[in-house]
C-alpha cells in the first residue's frame, strides 16, 4: 500500500513536470512563431470590428477567435505576441537575477568574514523595500520599455538566488568533498567553481523555472500600471488594464490574459516543484 | 535569552534603516538624467530649474545633499509634495491608518484560513480535507494578488454584485474618523452603518491580499503538522488516549507553528507590499494608492516618504515575527 | 486454578505496506510480571509494543492473530474504548526521553492533562497529584520542575518525569519501550531501580522492550527472544541465562557485555546464523 501511494505521489508529480514542460514549450512556440501564428497583425485596428466576442459567443465572427478589443484588434493575435514579451522577460530576467544573485551569494557563503556580513546586509536592505513599489519606481526612474522591465525585475529579485545559494553553500561547504579538496590543494575559486557550483545547479534550475513565473507577473504588473512596453505593443498586463475599462461590455479582453498568465505560472511553478521533487535526493546526496 | 535575542534584532534594524536611507536618497538624486528636469518636465525655463536645484539643494555636492537628508529625516521632516503642496509626512500619516487597518485585516484572514486547512489537511488525511486545502494552496500559491482581485472585481462588480468593488466607505455615510482608523473607530464610538460599509469595502481588497499568504501557511503548515505527527510525544500522546483533533491543536500545532513562522515571515511583507496595486485597483485611498499616484506625477519626494514608510513597515514587522517566534518557541526564551 | 494474562498477544501477524514486520508473535504478560521482550534492531519488538497500543504507523496492517487485554480484544475494540484504556489501564514509557515530552509545553500541562481527562480530576488536584508523582520518582524540587519546560531538564529528570507520568494512572500494563537506551550508564542503572521499585509498589505488568541483556537480567521475570518478528524462545529469566534452549539466545547472550566477563570475549551474532534466522522467517511468509 506504502509503494502504491510512492507510486501515485511520482506519477501526479510527473504528470505535473509534463504539464509544466507543456506550458513552457507552447509558450516558446507562440513566441518563436508569433508571425506566422498570429492570425491577423497585432496593431492592425478595425473600429468597425471592435468588442467582438470569442467565437463561442452569439454575435462573433470566425475571423476574429478569441475577439477583437476595443479599437477591433485582433486578440488572439495580441495574445501570441503578448506571449513574446512575457518569455522574452521572463527567460533573460530571470538568467540575469540568477547570475547576479549566484555569484554574490556563492562569494558570501564560501569566503564569509566581513565580505559575507556586507552582502547580508545588502540584502537585508533589498528586503525592506516592497518589490512591487520598487518596481514601478524603478521603471519611473529608468523610463518605460522592455529593457528597463528586465533590469527593474533583475535589481529587485536577485536577492531570492542570493539567499537560497548563500545558504546551500554554507551546508555544501562543511561537506566532505570540499575538505577532500582543500587538502589536494585546490585553490578557492577552483573549488568554488568546479566542486561546489556543480551541486548547487540542480537548486538552480528549480530556482530560475520559478522565477520566470514571478517575471511573468512582474511585467504584467508593469504593464498593467502602463509603465511596460510602449502601449501600441501587445502585452497581456496592457490587455488587462484596457479590459479592465471595458469589464461591462467585453470581459473576453481582461479574462484572455488574465487566464494566460495563469496557466503559464501555473505551468512554471508545476515544472519547478516537479523538477524540485526529481532533483532533491541528487542534491542531498 | 528573549529580550537579548530581540535586542539583538533591533541592533540589526539600524543598520538596515541606514541602508534603507542610502538607497531610498540614491535612487531619486542620482538618478540618469536630472531629478528637477525628471520633475518639471523639459517645458520648464532654465530659470526656473535652477531656481528649483538651489530650492532642494540639487546643486551641492552630493555628500552633503545626503547628509542634510539624514537629518531632515530623523527630524521627521520628509519635505513638501510637489503636487499636493503639502507635508509629506502629514500626507503619510493621514494615509497609513487605512493601509495598515487593510493589511492588518488582512492578514487576520489569511492567518486564520491558512491555519484552518493546513490543520484540516493533518486532521483528515488523504481525505477530502487534505485535498481542498492542497488544491487551494496550490492555486493561491500561482496566482498573484492582483490577479484575484481582478477576478473578484469581474466576479462581484458585474455578476453578483453583492459587495463594493471601489473606494473605502460609503461617502454618503459622511464618516470621518479623528484617528484615521476607519474600521476600529467606527466600531468603538458605535458607528454601526459606517462600520458596516467599511467593512464590506474591505473585504474583497482584503481578501485578494489574503489569498496567496493564506496558501503558504496553509501548505507550510500542512507539512510542518505532519512532521510533527511523527514525533515521539505525539506518540506518547496519542498512547495516553487524547482524540486525534486534540492531539492536533493542543499538542502538535504550536510545534509545528513554529518553522511555519520563519518560513512565511517574509510573505507577510509581501502581503503589505501587495497593498500598492490592490488599492489601486480597488480605488482604496490607502498609502500604495497614492504611491502609484507619485510615481506618475513624478513627485519625488512624496515617493521618497512613502518607500521609507513601506521599508520601516517592513522592518517593524520582521520584528514583530520575530517576537512572535520567541514566544511560541520556549526555548529560544529560555535557552 | 489459572490466573488470566494482563495481555495475551497470540499469532500477532503485521506488515508494513507488503513488508510482513511479525510472523506470528505470541506473548503472555502475567499480572504484575516483568516480561522482557529482546531483540535486535529490526527485529520487530517495538512494533509489538505500538501494535499493542494501537499506535502503529499509517500502512500497518494486522493480518491475523489476536490481542487482549484482560480478556478484551483490542483489535476488534472501538477507537472510544481504545482511548478510554490507554493512558488509564496501558500506558507508555517512549524510548527517547529527548524528544518524548512536547517541546514547547510545560511540565504541568503534560502530566496533568491525562489526569484530567482519565482520572476527571480537577485542575488543583490535578496539580497535587503530578506534585506527589514527582515526589515518588525522587525528583528534587518538584514544584520548580513542573514549572519548567522539558528542555529546561537532564535526560534523566524528564525519563523520571515520563515514568511518573506513566505510574500516574495506575495502569495494568505498562509497554516501556527501551527506556533506558538514551541514557548513561549511571543514569540508567538508577532508572531500572525506579521503574521496579514503583513497579513492585503497584502491582503493574510491564512489556519491557529491549536489545540488552545486561538490562533484562536486572529487572525482568520472563524473557522472550524475538528475531525477524518471530519469538525464538521464551523463559523465565533465570531459566533462559542458566539453559537457553535457541542458538540466537545463546549467540546473543555472548554479544552482550557483562561486569563478569572480560569485554574482549564479545563476539558478534555469527553472520550465517542470522542468515538461517531470515531465511526461516521469509519461509513463513508463503
Amino acid at each position: 500500500m506504502a509503494d502504491r501511494r510512492g507510486a501515485l505521489v511520482s506519477a501526479a508529480s510527473d504528470a505535473r513536470v509534463l504539464f509544466g514542460a507543456a506550458v513552457l514549450l507552447a509558450l516558446i512556440v507562440a513566441a518563436a512563431a508569433a508571425p506566422l501564428l498570429a492570425p491577423h497583425d497585432p496593431l492592425e485596428q478595425d473600429l468597425l470590428a471592435s468588442f467582438l466576442p470569442p467565437a463561442f459567443q452569439a454575435g462573433a465572427d470566425p475571423v476574429f477567435p478569441l475577439g477583437t478589443d476595443s479599437l477591433g484588434r485582433d486578440l488572439l493575435s495580441r495574445l501570441i505576441y503578448g506571449a513574446r514579451v512575457a518569455l522574452t522577460v521572463a527567460l533573460v530576467a530571470a538568467s540575469l537575477a540568477a547570475l547576479l544573485g549566484t555569484a554574490l551569494g556563492l562569494i558570501a557563503g564560501y569566503f564569509g568574514g566581513w565580505v559575507d556580513a556586507v552582502i547580508s546586509r545588502l540584502v537585508d536592505v533589498w528586503m525592506a523595500f516592497p518589490p512591487v513599489l520598487l518596481s514601478i519606481v524603478l521603471v519611473a526612474i529608468i523610463g518605460a520599455g522592455l529593457h528597463s522591465v528586465i533590469i527593474a525585475i533583475v535589481i529587485i529579485d536577485w536577492t531570492r538566488f542570493c539567499r537560497v545559494v548563500r545558504a546551500e553553500v554554507l551546508v555544501q561547504r562543511e561537506q566532505d568533498y570540499v575538505a577532500s579538496a582543500v587538502t589536494i590543494g585546490l585553490g578557492r575559486w577552483r573549488i568554488l567553481w568546479h566542486e561546489i557550483l556543480p551541486n548547487l545547479l540542480p537548486l538552480l534550475l528549480v530556482l530560475i523555472t520559478l522565477e520566470m513565473g514571478i517575471a511573468i507577473i512582474v511585467e504584467a504588473i508593469l504593464s498593467f500600471v502602463g509603465l511596460s512596453v510602449s502601449s501600441d505593443q501587445a502585452t497581456w498586463g496592457g490587455l488587462i488594464q484596457e479590459g479592465r475599462l471595458y469589464i461591462h461590455q467585453a470581459w473576453w479582453i481582461m479574462v484572455l490574459p488574465m487566464a494566460c498568465i495563469i496557466v503559464s505560472v501555473l505551468g512554471l511553478n508545476a515544472l519547478g516543484d516537479g523538477l524540485r521533487r526529481t532533483l532533491d535526493p541528487v542534491m542531498r546526496r | 535569552m528573549s529580550a537579548g535575542y530581540l535586542l539583538k534584532r533591533l541592533l540589526l534594524a539600524i543598520p538596515t534603516l541606514f541602508g534603507v536611507l542610502v538607497v531610498v536618497f540614491v535612487l531619486l538624486r542620482v538618478v540618469p538624467g536630472d531629478p528637477v528636469t525628471m520633475m518639471v518636465g523639459l517645458t520648464a525655463s532654465e530659470e526656473d530649474i535652477a531656481r528649483l536645484r538651489e530650492l532642494y539643494g540639487f546643486d551641492k555636492p552630493i555628500f552633503t545633499q545626503f547628509l542634510i537628508y539624514l537629518g531632515d529625516v530623523l527630524q521627521g521632516d520628509l519635505g513638501v509634495s510637489i503636487t499636493r503642496k503639502q507635508e509629506v509626512l502629514g500626507l503619510i500619516l493621514g494615509r497609513l491608518p487605512v493601509t495598515l487597518e487593510l493589511s492588518l485585516f488582512a492578514m487576520a484572514v489569511a492567518l486564520l484560513g491558512g491555519m484552518m486547512l493546513g490543520v484540516l489537511a493533518v486532521y483528515r488525511p488523504g481525505r477530502g480535507g487534505e485535498l481542498v486545502a492542497d488544491g487551494f494552496s496550490g492555486l493561491g500559491l500561482a496566482i498573484p494578488d492582483f490577479l484575484w482581485a481582478l477576478m473578484f472585481i469581474l466576479l462581484f462588480g458585474v455578476l453578483i454584485p453583492l459587495l463594493p468593488i471601489s473606494g473605502q466607505i460609503d461617502p454618503r455615510l459622511g464618516f470621518e474618523p479623528a484617528s484615521g482608523f476607519y474600521l476600529f473607530e467606527s466600531l468603538l464610538i458605535g458607528e454601526f452603518a459606517a462600520f458596516q460599509s467599511v467593512l464590506s469595502h474591505m473585504v474583497l481588497p482584503a481578501v485578494a491580499l489574503a489569498i496567496p499568504l493564506a496558501a503558504i501557511i496553509a501548505r507550510i503548515l500542512k507539512s510542518s503538522l505532519q512532521e510533527v505527527m511523527t514525533q515521539d510525544y505525539i506518540l506518547l500522546a496519542r498512547a495516553r488516549g487524547f482524540s486525534r483533533l486534540r492531539i492536533v491543536l493542543r499538542e502538535a500545532l504550536q510545534n509545528a507553528l513554529i518553522p511555519t513562522v520563519t518560513l512565511s515571515g517574509v510573505q507577510f511583507t509581501f502581503l503589505v507590499g501587495g497593498t500598492v496595486l490592490i488599492e489601486r485597483i480597488f480605488s482604496y485611498p490607502g498609502l500604495g494608492n497614492m504611491a502609484i499616484e507619485a510615481v506618475i506625477n513624478r513627485d519625488i519626494p512624496l515617493i521618497q516618504g512613502i518607500v521609507l514608510t513601506f521599508a520601516v513597515m517592513f522592518i517593524a514587522l520582521n520584528l514583530i515575527i520575530d517576537s512572535t517566534y520567541v514566544l511560541l518557541n520556549p526555548r529560544v526564551r529560555h535557552g | 486454578m489459572t490466573v488470566a494474562p494482563t495481555l495475551a498477544v497470540a499469532s500477532l501477524r503485521l506488515d508494513l505496506g507488503h513488508t510482513p514486520i511479525l510472523r506470528g508473535v505470541d506473548i503472555d504478560v502475567m499480572p504484575g510480571e516483568v516480561h522482557g521482550l529482546v531483540g535486535e534492531s529490526g527485529a520487530g519488538k517495538t512494533m509489538v509494543g505500538k501494535a499493542v497500543l494501537g499506535i502503529a504507523p499509517a500502512g500497518a496492517r494486522i493480518r491475523s492473530g489476536s490481542m487482549t487485554f484482560l480478556r478484551e480484544d483490542l483489535i476488534a475494540m472501538p477507537e472510544r474504548r481504545r482511548r478510554d484504556l490507554l493512558g488509564r489501564q496501558i500506558a507508555l514509557i517512549p524510548q527517547d526521553p529527548m524528544t518524548g515530552l512536547n517541546p514547547v509545553l510545560r511540565i504541568d500541562r503534560q502530566m496533568t492533562d491525562p489526569l484530567r481527562l482519565h482520572l476527571g480530576l480537577d485542575r488543583p488536584a490535578a496539580a497535587a497529584k503530578a506534585l506527589d508523582l514527582l515526589h515518588q520518582v525522587r525528583i528534587r524540587e518538584p514544584e520548580r520542575v513542573l514549572r519548567q519546560y522539558p528542555h529546561e531538564l537532564s535526560g534523566g529528570m524528564r525519563q523520571r518525569v515520563l515514568i511518573a507520568m506513566a505510574f500516574s494512572c495506575r495502569p495494568q500494563l505498562i509497554v516501556a519501550d527501551e527506556p533506558t537506551t538514551a541514557l548513561d550508564v549511571t543514569v540508567q542503572r538508577q532508572i531500572l531501580r525506579l521503574i521496579k521499585e514503583l513497579q513492585e509498589t503497584a502491582g503493574t505488568a510491564i512489556l519491557f522492550i529491549t536489545h540488552d541483556l545486561g538490562v533484562v537480567s536486572k529487572i525482568c521475570d520472563r524473557v522472550s527472544v524475538i528475531h525477524s518478528g518471530r519469538i525464538l524462545e521464551s523463559a523465565g529469566v533465570a531459566d533462559l541465562f542458566d539453559f537457553p534452549q535457541h542458538d540466537y539466545t545463546r549467540a546473543l547472550m555472548r554479544a552482550t557485555p557483562r561486569y563478569d566477563r572480560p569485554g574482549d570475549l564479545l563476539q558478534p551474532v555469527p553472520a550465517d546464523l542470522t542468515a538461517r534466522l531470515i531465511a526461516e522467517a521469509e519461509a513463513l511468509d508463503a
